[in-house]
């Protein structure tokens, strides 16, 4: 594949790559190294891209690796990082019509928004991946580069987590709200 | 299904992830579990709601045409790529015509000793020296040329010495002996060796056809050896041999 077929297929994924970046970040002039960094890196490697394979997960896969990498990245894997399989999401379940409904009603958008904004990385990251960009299980764990079985525990744990950030409905601010302690930390 | 330790599975029923199988399973349990029903209202609400995360930033115009930029700049860099390459491979191609055209100009010596051969046969008197017999041949030669050389005996064989005569290959002089077998003359070219009659001769030492004549050569104690004729192969090879094992 030439240069030429690259910039034709890999330029449209351009916005959301960019919105990942910086929802990844959380600063524009940081999500803007990282989205170069991105396209340098796949131009670069694009001849080891196999034709026929997903050029998006590819990509995604490219920025979340560099992104990992990055002093920011690192900063925030180091906050957040959670292992998966210590996670027991069985006992967090809430049987019940809960506050956060009527919250996501009320104060709409920007709340939900806010609250994504607050979730550990581990896990903004991979609603994102399901929720915003609406990616597939196989493809999120090729982003990942997790196992399937992982993809859908970080999911489970991760709407949860988003659900008690709403729920404990701040009084003041969202940029109030802390990341909440999890388990095993 | 039980609801209290199964709760990813939801989330991968609404994202539509579970197998056909479990999928039933789960719907069949919701249509029965309010709590469960309620669970998924509340994901699908998740869901909407986080929806908007998609195109909620977006990239300035600059960074876009820097991006662009540094597509066009590889673009630009893997075309001189390839004029590089392209060039690398016309220069291959000249070369190759270059050489192959020098090859084919290269004289072909075997056609130049194929035409001595077709001269004797041409001519009136194709032996200045008429002899069957090996000593009285060889000493004709002694003076006329600048070396000496060794003859089989004929006798008793299927060949019979004709005689000799001096001809020039390349401003050199060249015995030239022919021999017959039956109808069919054979000559038994020997002159001095050089490097380059080496070169140009550098061969496996079989009888090959060339010419519509049957050739073999080869190089012994500085002189080289011809035998060529219409004869067949394997004749002109037991020549050579005769010839070989004289002037070891």
């Amino acid at each position: 594949m030439d240069p030429e077929f690259f910039e034709a297929i890999a330029m449209p994924l351009f916005d959301q790559l960019y919105n990942f970046a910086h929802w990844l970040t959380g600063d524009r002039s940081d999500a803007e190294d990282l989205v170069q960094e991105t396209y340098s890196k796949a131009l670069k490697g694009f001849r080891s891209f196999q034709e026929g394979t997903n050029l998006r997960a590819w990509m995604y896969r490219i920025l979340h690796n560099s992104f990992l990498t990055s002093r920011t990245g690192l900063r925030a894997h180091n906050l957040s990082y959670l292992d998966d399989e210590e996670v027991d999401i069985g006992c967090l379940t809430a049987h019940s019509v809960t506050p956060e409904l009527l919250l996501l009603q009320e104060e709409g958008r920007q709340t939900v928004m806010d609250a994504l904004a607050c979730v550990p990385l581990h896990y903004r990251e991979v609603l994102l991946l399901c929720e915003a960009e609406e990616m597939s299980y196989k493809e999120i764990a090729q982003v990942l580069g997790v196992p399937i079985g992982t993809v859908m525990s970080r999911l489970a744990r991760a709407r949860k987590l988003l659900r008690e950030l709403l729920a404990a409905k701040p009084t003041e601010k969202s940029s109030q709200w802390t990341v909440i302690k999890t388990p095993g930390r | 299904m039980d609801c209290d330790q199964n709760t990813g599975a939801l989330g991968a029923y609404l994202d539509n992830e579970l197998p056909r199988n479990e999928t039933t399973a789960v719907s069949e349990h919701i249509a029965s579990c309010p709590k469960c029903a309620a669970e998924i209202a509340e994901l699908v609400r998740i869901k909407r709601g986080l929806r908007p995360a998609q195109g909620h930033f977006a990239p300035s115009s600059g960074l876009r045409r820097s991006v662009e930029q540094l597509a066009r700049q590889q673009n630009r860099r893997a075309s001189r790529l390839q004029l590089v390459s392209v060039a690398v491979f016309s220069a291959a191609i000249l070369l190759i015509v270059i050489a192959s055209a020098q090859f084919l100009r290269r004289p072909d010596h075997f056609v130049e000793i194929a035409d001595l051969h077709i001269n004797a046969l041409a001519s009136a008197n194709p032996v200045d020296v008429v002899s069957s017999d090996r000593h009285a041949v060889k000493p004709w030669f002694q003076g006329k040329i600048p070396f000496s050389f060794n003859l089989p005996e004929f006798s008793g064989t299927e060949f019979t010495l004709l005689g000799g005569r001096v001809v020039y290959f390349h401003q050199s002089p060249c015995a030239q002996l022919m021999v017959a077998l039956s109808q069919h003359k054979i000559s038994v070219l020997i002159l001095q060796d050089t490097t380059e009659l080496d070169r140009a001769f550098a061969m496996p030492a079989t009888v090959s056809h060339r010419s519509n004549f049957s050739v073999d050569t080869w190089q012994s104690q500085g002189l080289r050896f011809f035998v060529i004729g219409d004869a067949d192969p394997s004749a002109i090879g037991r020549l050579s041999q005769a010839f070989q094992s004289a002037n070891k």
